[in-house]
């Protein structure tokens, strides 16, 4: 186990040297911000702080002559002159003054500006410690404030193990329903109403009296022509009405309940706003049509859409704390935690749920959220364990438990097996990509509940017939994963037995195929293509569709026929030079289940090109730790070969190929353009709108808003000098007005605006001004026109800007926001710009 | 939202409770599996019996082979002991089934009940907001305007008659928290339009 955790830190300390930057950059960002606020010093306990935070940012030294001669100017002129004195504390003030509702959000399909969020809940927090001096109340409301972030993730957790529960129980027994139905109650699965049994015979031990197949019980006979066709039909009846059920109650309930999920996660916590995508009844129509998609057999799992259905669990509990609930970067560091609880469940992995969180899904992943995410992965995980859903006291059906060794010479079919997932997850990207660009712009994106019943029809013809199709995906991937001894029965371990043999049953030899190894193989070989086939069109589909559990099942399926392949090659060529020495007769030398596991983790790997969190759930899967280097190596050679065919996983494809605003953070941006070939406005478009610090009427302000569709404007000195001041968003700009003319006397369209600290001078007679300093971002991120975009783009990565503005020789030039740049990056690289849709 | 929240902790105290108390006969099981051996076939045999009794010797009953065999016959069998809720199954498919349905319903009553129910309220609709301005602003014309208006349609009760203050209030009450919930699935309607023409029509999204 220590050698495990050792592995894990020295994991994660290198993923985290690779996130860290953003997080001491925003430090950086934050501690010029403070210092100035203490060189101004209006609040002397904010400097403790600041020391603390200096200190632990040495970067910050090497900065500290950069800070713009500003903060050198006398103190009184650098407020006067031009208002911009950066202070938290007056800000703080500002907003105890007047909470106005609705200031601070963002509308739908918008970018948040985790800057802003991050200093704005920093701004709450000091403000919570300096009250919590003052008396014992506000101490204990500060102190159930720090507590309330793990209280959050353990109703997280609860909440998602319990869902991950029903969906398990649920799902595995409208599988079965398709096949039959338990007699002793109808609430039982196949497994549970044979649970009990004294009937079950070695050979078909799955049979019991209790359990009517559908012919006994309509026909009174198992077996024969009629009865095949009965079963065969109400097998695919069953399945149609599964899937029409999940696809009409997603189109009339909860739209976004479709899909798997995962690209739409990853684009939120990158700070995107959709707005119900996490809603409540996304939850509930998700977890519903989850379990009906599942049960209908389609090829699809579970996995993906338990992520999504965290995430809303975790988006609802928000709701309950004002903490979460108000501030957005705040939010999103709850649902990565979420995401992490998902994965826990789904596949009884929390290390390896919490390590997806980091690698595959986060944006922002700082240590705290580590820990969260460590926290509500393990009350999940508990959760379902306490549930028990299989009954067998494990917290995933293909949960698999062997020891057998293996030998060096086995890395190179490992490797094979990796460069076969490498190229199934390119192939599948591709072809998926194709097909859903397909449903997206031609007719076919019409008809989406008739796609969705063919492809459950041909699904179900198809798979009825053979016996590896038929049954539930997580299921045959349990058999694969199974390693034959004497105890088993089934088909895949009809090998021939030395009857004479005395060993132990642990350390069975390798013996030769039987029949129905043989006929198995064939079985699986057409499983694969089909699997192969049937999964591309059905990623996307307008149901809860995941794609774990499907690519898993090609990999395994791939990895057992090579796994016996090997096998029975070592067994009648035992005296071959590459099996002399380790593989003698009677040796246990290839394990085929062994194979199967490497497989799913490469095309796994293929599919998502995840490396780390890969590895980490497969091995959580098995709990065997000597199998680690084997499912590094099919997961490196994996990501190499499939990187090497099309550089980005599925989910990346997906974000791309519905134009989400994404700034993926893996790529680098190797282009020479400088700020201003980005920046709006471009050389011949009409100058930048903008506002002045005092001077404009409420109507001019309201004339600009009612023009233009900008979601933010600088504002300035004055039209003449251009210098900056400042960044007000318009949703702000929007609801102090109107807060002002509703709540304030005297506001009327010919009053003023000011963004100053003091109201300008006016004549006695004019109406009163209107003060909206509170909403002035006074700390606006600056670039000047010649800085390349290389650094543009870093910044925006790394501090999750939403606009900066772009300055020459101080005065204020133009403004590059992220929407431009992902236009920018999809120009540079060929693509049409036009496909970023969102703001 | 939080009733959401507290219906699920709900359900899984439940679980918890159930799967903690209730260990009935059927819900614990010892699971010996005999792989063939000499002229046997395999068996499978299935006891009711406690954790420290769960091996070969307790459960392998009759025993198939004589004495001196019993040893590498068990060494062979492998016995499991395995435990589950049957309570927490029942109640989980009962819950599922349930939500399920009411789903149904609820999609039956939108898609076939609701439009014939809307056809009616737009007749509806403006002369009860006509009435309410009017009861509103001028109360000695309430019960000649009210009631005269309200007669074609039909939903007036009698007892408005010779009452006219008090149902009006309660109704008044009703009509606030019936507008209320009418108003927010209004709103929660719209949403889902707009969600639907977003992935459905139009394929911005999870296309």
């Amino acid at each position: 186990l220590l050698k495990m955790l050792g592995k894990c830190m020295s994991i994660l300390s290198t993923v985290f040297t690779t996130k860290h930057p953003a997080d001491s950059l925003v430090e950086m960002a934050k501690d010029q911000f403070y210092r100035r606020g203490s060189f101004n010093s209006y609040q002397s306990n904010t400097s403790d702080e600041d020391m603390v935070e200096i200190a632990d940012a040495p970067l910050d030294f090497s900065l500290a002559d950069d800070v713009p001669p500003l903060d050198r100017e006398p103190q009184e002129g650098y407020t006067n002159h031009n208002g911009a004195g950066m202070n938290g504390a007056s800000k703080i003030m500002d907003f105890l003054d007047e909470p106005i509702p609705g200031l601070g959000t963002y509308e739908d399909f918008n970018t948040i500006d985790w800057v802003r969020e991050k200093s704005r809940d920093r701004d709450r927090h000091r403000e919570i410690t300096s009250k919590s001096k003052e008396s014992l109340w506000a101490l204990i409301k500060g102190l159930s404030d720090a507590f309330s972030g793990w209280l959050v993730m353990l109703l997280v957790g609860l909440m998602a193990g319990a869902i991950a529960g029903l969906i398990d129980m649920a799902s595995h027994w409208m599988t079965d329903l398709k096949e039959g139905v338990c007699l002793v109650g109808f609430w039982y699965n196949h497994e549970h109403c044979c649970w009990t049994s004294d009937e079950t015979t070695f050979e078909q031990r799955d049979k019991c009296p209790q359990w009517k197949s559908w012919s006994e019980l309509f026909l009174d006979q198992s077996e024969g022509a009629g009865a095949y066709i009965l079963n065969y039909f109400i097998y695919v009846s069953w399945a149609l009405a599964f899937a029409f059920l999940a696809v009409s109650l997603v189109r009339v309930f909860a739209p976004y309940a479709c899909g798997s999920g995962i690209p739409e996660i990853k684009t939120i916590l990158s700070g995107f706003i959709i707005r119900g995508y996490l809603g409540k009844w996304t939850l509930i129509i998700k977890t519903v049509t989850l379990v009906l998609a599942v049960s209908s057999g389609l090829s699809l799992g579970k996995e993906g859409p338990l992520v999504h259905v965290a995430c809303c669990c975790g988006n609802i509990v928000c709701h309950l704390c004002a903490k979460y609930r108000k501030n957005e970067a705040k939010r999103r560091e709850v649902l990565s935690a979420a995401a992490a609880a998902g994965v826990s469940v789904a596949f009884g992995a929390p290390i390896g749920g919490v390590l997806f969180s980091l690698e595959e899904v986060s944006y922002y992943f700082p240590l705290k959220t580590l820990w969260r995410s460590f926290f509500a992965a393990l009350v999940a995980a508990f959760t379902l364990r306490s549930i028990n859903p299989f009954g067998n006291s494990r917290l995933v059906l293909f949960y698999v438990e062997f020891h057998s060794p293996w030998h060096l010479l086995e890395l190179v079919p490992f490797i094979l097996l990796g460069i076969f997932g490498g190229l199934w997850g390119a192939f599948f990207i591709r072809a998926n990509i194709a097909w859903c660009r397909r449903r997206k712009t031609t007719k076919l994106g019409k008809y989406p509940v008739l796609e969705v019943l063919v492809v459950t029809a041909i699904t179900g013809i198809i798979a009825f017939p053979n016996d590896y199709t038929k049954m539930s995906t997580s299921g045959l991937i349990s058999e694969l994963f199974n390693d034959c001894g004497l105890l088993d029965s089934s088909q895949l371990c009809d090998y021939i037995n030395d009857v004479n043999s005395t060993k132990n049953i642990d350390d069975l030899p390798d013996r030769a195929a039987g029949k129905g190894v043989y006929m198995a193989m064939w079985q699986l070989a057409l499983a694969l293509l089909f699997k192969i086939f049937i999964t591309i069109f059905t990623f996307g589909m307008k149901v809860p569709s995941g794609l774990f559990i499907p690519s898993m099942a090609v990999g395994a399926i791939a990895g057992r026929l090579l796994g016996v392949g090997m096998e029975q090659l070592a067994y009648y060529h035992h005296d071959w030079i590459i099996f002399r020495g380790w593989c003698s007769p009677g040796a246990d030398c290839i394990t085929p289940g062994l194979y199967a596991m490497v497989g799913a983790a490469a095309c796994l790997g293929g599919v998502t090109r995840m490396t780390v969190s890969l590895v980490v759930i497969m091995f959580e899967l098995t709990g065997g730790l000597e199998y680690i280097v084997p499912l590094m190596a099919a997961a490196m050679t994996s990501k190499w070969v499939s990187d090497a065919i099309g550089r980005e996983g599925i989910y990346e494809a997906h974000i791309r190929l519905n134009g989400y605003p994404f700034l993926e953070a893996k790529e680098e941006f190797t282009h020479r353009t400088l700020a201003m070939d980005v920046m709006r406005p471009r050389r011949n478009d009409p100058p930048l709108t903008s506002l002045t610090q005092d001077g404009m009427k409420v109507e001019d302000v309201e004339t600009i808003i009612n023009e233009t569709t900008y979601s933010g404007f600088p504002v300035i000195v004055s039209k003449e000098s251009q210098r900056l001041v400042g960044f007000v968003l318009r949703r702000d700009l929007i609801i102090s007005i109107e807060n002002g003319r509703q709540r304030q006397d005297g506001i009327v369209s010919t009053s003023l605006i000011y963004f100053t600290e003091h109201p300008p001078v006016q004549l006695p007679n004019n109406p009163a001004a209107l003060k909206l300093r509170s909403v002035l971002d006074l700390s606006p991120f600056t670039v000047t026109d010649h800085t390349p975009m290389e650094i543009v783009v870093d910044i925006f990565r790394k501090l999750g800007l939403r606009q900066c503005l772009v300055t020459h020789n101080g005065r204020l030039l133009g403004i590059i926001t992220k929407k431009d740049i992902l236009k920018h990056i999809a120009q540079m690289a060929n693509q049409d710009p036009d496909s970023i849709m969102f703001n | 939202m939080a009733v959401g929240t507290v219906f699920m902790v709900l359900y899984l105290l439940v679980e918890l409770a159930v799967s903690d108390s209730s260990k009935s006969s059927e819900d614990v099981r010892c699971k010996c599996i005999c792989p063939p051996y000499r002229n046997l076939t395999g068996h499978i045999y299935n006891k009711n019996v406690s954790q420290k009794d769960c091996n070969c010797l307790h459960v392998v009953e009759p025993m198939p082979v004589p004495g001196r065999d019993v040893e590498a016959y068990c060494l062979l069998c492998e016995c499991k002991y395995e435990e589950r809720s049957t309570t927490t199954i029942k109640v989980t498919i009962i819950i599922y089934l349930t939500v399920v349905g009411a789903l149904l319903v609820y999609m039956a009553f939108l898609m076939i009940v609701d439009p014939l129910i809307r056809k009616q309220d737009s007749y509806i609709q403006p002369l009860h907001n006509e009435e309410d301005t009017e009861r509103l602003f001028c109360p000695g014309s309430l019960l000649a305007g009210g009631v005269g208006r309200m007669g074609p349609v039909g939903v007036q009760s009698p007892a408005s008659d010779t009452r006219p203050f008090a149902p009006s209030h309660a109704q008044a009450r009703a009509n606030t928290v019936l507008e209320r919930v009418e108003g927010a699935q209004q709103r929660w309607k719209r949403q889902v339009q707009e969600q639907r023409k977003t992935v459905f029509d139009r394929h911005k999204m999870l296309s």
